[in-house]
């Protein structure tokens, strides 16, 4: 089954003499449990391509569907329902300054109304990604790469059935890049999570599924790996 | 602890006070400038309630259900002299059982060192119980002796000792119109806001203290009904007995609430006080504003990532206003206090009638919150900068 669907899909900036066109028919398929890497030069599309993918931004041209969902014409209200299907991480982790550990990684469970088990649910996955003498810091106590992490449990706690990642390892050194790659990967085996990630690490790249690569707003390169 | 308790009432994490509690010194600004503007509305509604009640109290004191006044007057101290023989044609009504005239004039008493008081005189009938206070009642033969008066004890601006000494025997002699009159005791009434206290004198001292008054001419009458009679009925009777082109006829309670529509609403003490409350509120609210605005320009980037989980727009306005009704709270309660602080030193320093009322309290408390909420919603606009597009 196609978890993304993507057929003819342009994208520009701006209006009139300012167009900027920087997506061309781009025509694409990512099934269930696939673990993509998206690569490419600054300034190619990843990123419009990712939000686009995310919800975040309104399709203009082409055809695009979403867990099933198309994307053509969805109103906010519709976007935002399959937002809450996926989860993201972000180069920079984004928490919520006020917010403990645990309550930044509560807010990607909230979002579906507060269940029992949620606080448990969040210390589990903090847990996993050892951070658990950290679960009560704020984020100005944290390390980069401790932030980095619970960005990561807050995109991972809600078993997201789409992760669309940016640079998730940047900050973080090589065992946590190791610890995050496992978990993505087994999130993929074990759930059929679908994970299309933008980075430049080779570690990722060596573990993927796939490698997409982009140049000028085109898909030029599309290797399966596996 | 709040936080358990929040989230509970809330059935979500309580972001808004997460967020307000974090900046520790800032949320202490912010508890000032509502507690200031708190403070403001309630020392304008301070005032207002003063004026009110200050209107209130010498028509409280009258001994008398039905006061006939000049058809132009709007207070007791505005209209015209009225004929004194209004008074006798209303006491000879069905139902009246007494009717007597009062004389009122504004007199200037020059203090020692030079400053002025202003003394409302009141000039009664001696043989007449004009007023309910018993220390009136019990001077009335002291005041039938020539320029004689008793002085209301809460005038302001003159000294305690003075009156201790007149109520331990000392007579006290001023200068009133060119004319010694002798203070021989007090009376408890508290002064408004045009003067600054009482002085009760015999209709015969007032006219020797006021040359250009006639006996003829009283500045008001008041009728007492019989026992049993309905007063609005006396009331018509005497109106349809009575000219109406030179006297108005209204009950006691009737004649204070016009005084006090005409005062808050003509006067410039009522307008200044009422335009002054709807400055606090203002001032409240741009205060409110700014710190929640404040506050959505700090936290853009964490909204914007709560949108892109999925959080919908009630969401963030849920937020803003949790922490809009968390500042009106917090704010009302230093507010309050600071208020009865003042309200204690004005009501002290100048004998109006300045008093916290539960009503007054739960008003500005319910104005706060509903201002805060009106600045939350105000500077929910700022949540549309919160754009999810721009975090990848």
């Amino acid at each position: 089954m196609d978890i993304i669907d993507i057929a003819g899909l342009d994208h520009s900036y701006g209006q009139g003499e300012t167009t900027l066109q920087v997506l061309f028919n781009i025509t694409l398929c990512l099934g269930q449990g696939e673990f993509v890497v998206l690569m490419g030069a600054s300034g190619s599309g990843k990123t419009t391509l990712l939000s686009l993918l995310g919800c975040l931004r309104a399709v203009q041209t082409g055809r695009v569907a979403v867990l099933g969902q198309d994307l053509n014409g969805a109103d906010e209200a519709a976007r935002i329902a399959i937002r809450r299907r996926v989860g993201f991480i972000f180069q920079a982790h984004n928490l919520h300054e006020s917010l403990t550990a645990r309550q930044n990684v509560l807010m990607g469970l909230d979002v579906h109304g507060r269940l029992p088990g949620s606080e448990a649910a969040a210390g589990r996955i903090l847990d996993l990604l050892v951070l658990a003498d950290r679960i009560d810091s704020v984020p100005a106590t944290l390390s980069g790469g401790q932030k980095q992490r619970v960005a990561i449990a807050r995109a991972l706690v809600g078993n997201p059935e789409i992760i669309f990642a940016d640079e998730p390892t940047a900050a973080l050194d090589r065992d946590n890049s190791i610890l995050v790659i496992a978990l993505l990967r087994r999130l993929g085996s074990a759930r059929g999570t679908t994970t299309l990630m933008v980075t430049h690490d080779p570690r990722i790249i060596d573990s993927a599924d796939r490698i997409l690569t982009m140049a000028d707003g085109r898909i030029t390169r599309d290797e399966r790996r596996k | 602890m709040i936080t358990v308790v929040l989230a509970r009432v809330l059935g979500r994490q309580p972001i808004g006070w997460l967020q307000l509690t974090h900046n520790r010194t800032r949320l202490a600004t912010a508890l000032a400038g509502v507690a200031f503007a708190n403070l403001l509305v309630f020392m304008q509604l301070g005032f207002f309630g003063a004026l009110i009640g200050s209107i209130a109290i010498p028509y409280n004191g009258m001994n008398a259900e039905i006061l006939i006044q000049s058809s132009d007057a709007n207070t007791l101290q505005d209209g015209s002299p009225i004929p004194r023989n209004r008074m006798l044609q209303a006491a000879a009504q069905p139902g009246v059982a007494s009717a007597t005239a009062v004389y009122y004039g504004r007199l200037e008493w020059k203090q020692p060192d030079g400053t002025v008081r202003a003394l409302d005189v009141v000039g009664i009938d001696p043989q007449a119980l004009a007023f309910r206070s018993p220390e009136i009642t019990a001077a009335r033969g002291e005041l039938a002796l020539a320029d004689r008066a008793i002085i209301d004890r809460r005038t302001r601006n003159v000294p305690a000792a003075l009156f201790r000494e007149i109520e331990a025997g000392h007579a006290y002699s001023i200068e009133a119109n060119s004319h010694a009159i002798t203070i021989t005791g007090t009376f408890t009434l508290g002064g408004g806001f045009g003067a600054d206290g009482y002085l009760v004198v015999s209709d015969q001292t007032f006219l020797r203290i006021f040359r250009n008054r006639s006996p003829g001419a009283p500045s008001y009458v008041l009728v007492r009904t019989l026992p049993g009679e309905a007063i609005p009925a006396v009331a018509d009777r005497l109106r349809a007995r009575l000219p109406d082109s030179d006297v108005a006829i209204r009950t006691i309670a009737e004649a204070v609430a016009r005084d006090q529509a005409f005062q808050t609403t003509q006067k410039p003490a009522g307008i200044i006080f009422g335009f002054g409350t709807f400055i606090g509120a203002l001032v409240g609210i741009v205060i409110v504003y700014q710190i929640l605005a404040t506050d959505v320009a700090d936290h853009l980037k964490g909204y914007a990532t709560f949108k892109a989980i999925g959080y919908p727009p009630r969401f963030f306005l849920g937020i803003i206003l949790e922490e809009a009704v968390i500042l009106g709270l917090l704010g009302f309660i230093p507010g309050l206090l600071a208020s009865l602080g003042l309200y204690a030193i004005i009501a002290s320093a100048t004998g109006l009638p300045l008093e916290m009322t539960i009503g007054r309290a739960i008003a500005v408390l319910a104005g706060t919150i509903a201002m805060s909420m009106i600045s939350g919603l105000i500077a929910t606009r700022r949540l549309a900068q919160a754009d999810p597009a721009d975090l990848f």
